[in-house]
């Protein structure tokens, strides 16, 4: 119950997009086709996942247990960039097509503050293990959501007749904010 | 002292461990890449015009290593290009013969009439599923389609409603011959110099009627033509058959139109259109 209440949560109530506001640089540079945002929500649900279930046992094994927890911030980051870069060489192996279509966005992901916020917020919420790889899998499931959404929106508008001054990446920064608006919707879910 | 060495300790242990980690993956998930295809790609312009008929560059780099495309396929690269992938797959590069864009409708705002006033989307394909505003169905729209399609600003659009091939900068790709929804662009070699610049269909006498300048298929370059079969009728136009036709201007003389002309495309470089229209 504690596990789907996470995962509701972390995907849908505060999605780590629309609420907090974080990984929006890949939110609006991946978000033109809906193919290549699938692909790269799919990536970063791999990393996040990957992520929560690296940085729990280094946080609670090595850092709290040798009295050095201030260290997580570095600590969580040369993980995060080692992870980013095996799942690069991953999909280079296994799909050279979906390596070339994200291209730079890929080694991005290290640099995806929602990736590193993910970790964070785990070790402030004290969650478990299993509760931790939850909420990493849950976070990617809403990262995926969010830009997979905005990507069917921008492929419409795409046709839309935009006044000269809102183009390109003004109008989809209000799209942001209006995503937002309606996730906020969601909050009604949980009471309490 | 003590927490410096032990966060200097823990944070070079978890480096390390991270580093084996990703040396043993680099290990067991190294790609096997053609270092020739990388080479070949780099040879190639880039542009992924699809000129040579694969998806793109790479595709094409790729098709050339597992021996499915010649050298000198690439047109957008010209003879350097072709020389470069010869060079790099060390095989000879051949004579190739560059294929330049023929815009084969000559009634533009001035001659060909117009039935209507057109006001919707401005495209060309847009313009031909309305039916179009021109009275002639054969003829171009004048919405530069084709320009939009040309990616080596080989094109323009003149001031009469017309698209100019640049013969210096066409590279043969065929972008706007497939852009274009008339049909009206072909691709010739560019030793081809002679064509009946009219598509019309329409019988001579709708045709001269709503065009100035259409082939109304009367027939005096067929019997001028020097050598037999190089020009005939066919459903209301004259046709070349330009392995048969003599490259000379005997059989354009009588032409009552003037829709049939000779080596007029090779007239027009970049420089010099851009320099008429100033003026």
């Amino acid at each position: 119950m504690e596990l789907i209440l996470i995962f509701i949560s972390a995907s849908l109530i505060n999605n780590f997009v629309l609420t907090y506001f974080l990984g929006i640089c890949p939110f609006v540079g991946v978000s033109n086709k809906t193919e290549n945002a699938l692909n790269m929500g799919f990536a970063t649900t791999f990393v996040m996942t990957l992520t929560a279930a690296a940085t729990w046992p280094i946080y609670n094994y090595v850092l709290v247990k040798f009295n050095v927890p201030f260290l997580q911030y570095v600590a969580f980051i040369i993980i995060i960039a080692a992870l980013v870069q095996f799942v690069e060489m991953y999909i280079r192996k296994a799909s050279p097509s979906l390596y070339r279509a994200l291209g730079i966005f890929l080694p991005l992901i290290t640099t995806n503050c929602a990736v590193l916020g993910l970790a964070l917020f785990m070790v402030m919420r004290e969650y478990s293990f299993l509760e931790s790889i939850v909420f990493g899998f849950a976070t990617g499931v809403g990262f995926t959501l969010a830009i997979v959404m905005m990507s069917g929106i921008r492929e419409e508008l795409e046709f839309a007749d935009i006044p000269k001054h809102f183009q390109g990446i003004s109008i989809t920064l209000i799209i942001a904010g209006m995503m937002a608006l309606a996730f906020m919707g969601f909050a009604g879910l949980i009471r309490g | 002292m003590g927490m410096i060495l032990i966060s200097a300790l823990s944070m070079g242990a978890i480096g390390a461990v991270l580093a084996g980690f990703l040396a043993f993956a680099d290990k067991k998930m190294k790609v096997e890449e053609d270092p020739m295809v990388e080479a070949l790609t780099g040879a190639l312009p880039g542009s992924n015009c699809g000129g040579c008929g694969f998806a793109g560059c790479r595709v094409f780099a790729e098709a050339l290593m597992k021996g499915n495309a010649l050298p000198n396929a690439c047109v957008a690269g010209g003879s350097e290009t072709s020389k470069a992938v010869a060079e790099i797959m060390g095989v000879d590069a051949g004579s190739m013969k560059r294929n330049i864009a023929v815009v084969l409708c000559k009634g533009g705002n001035n001659e060909a009439e117009r039935r209507a006033t057109y006001r919707g989307e401005m495209t060309c394909t847009a313009e031909t599923l309305t039916g179009a505003d021109k009275s002639c169905s054969y003829g171009c729209l004048g919405l530069g389609e084709c320009v939009d399609a040309c990616k080596f600003d080989a094109m323009a659009m003149n001031e009469n409603g017309l698209p100019v091939v640049f013969y210096d900068k066409c590279v043969g790709c065929g972008a706007c011959a497939r852009a274009c929804p008339r049909n009206i662009i072909e691709m010739h070699p560019e030793d081809h110099k002679l064509f009946v610049y009219c598509r019309s269909r329409d019988k001579g006498a709708y045709a001269k009627k709503v065009c100035k300048v259409a082939c109304i298929a009367c027939g005096l370059c067929v019997k001028d033509c020097s050598a037999p079969g190089g020009i005939a009728l066919k459903d209301n136009l004259a046709v070349i058959n330009h392995d048969v036709a003599p490259q000379n201007d005997e059989s354009i003389k009588r032409c009552p139109t003037k829709c049939i002309l000779y080596g007029i495309e090779e007239s027009v470089t970049r420089s010099n259109y851009f320099a008429s229209i100033r003026k």
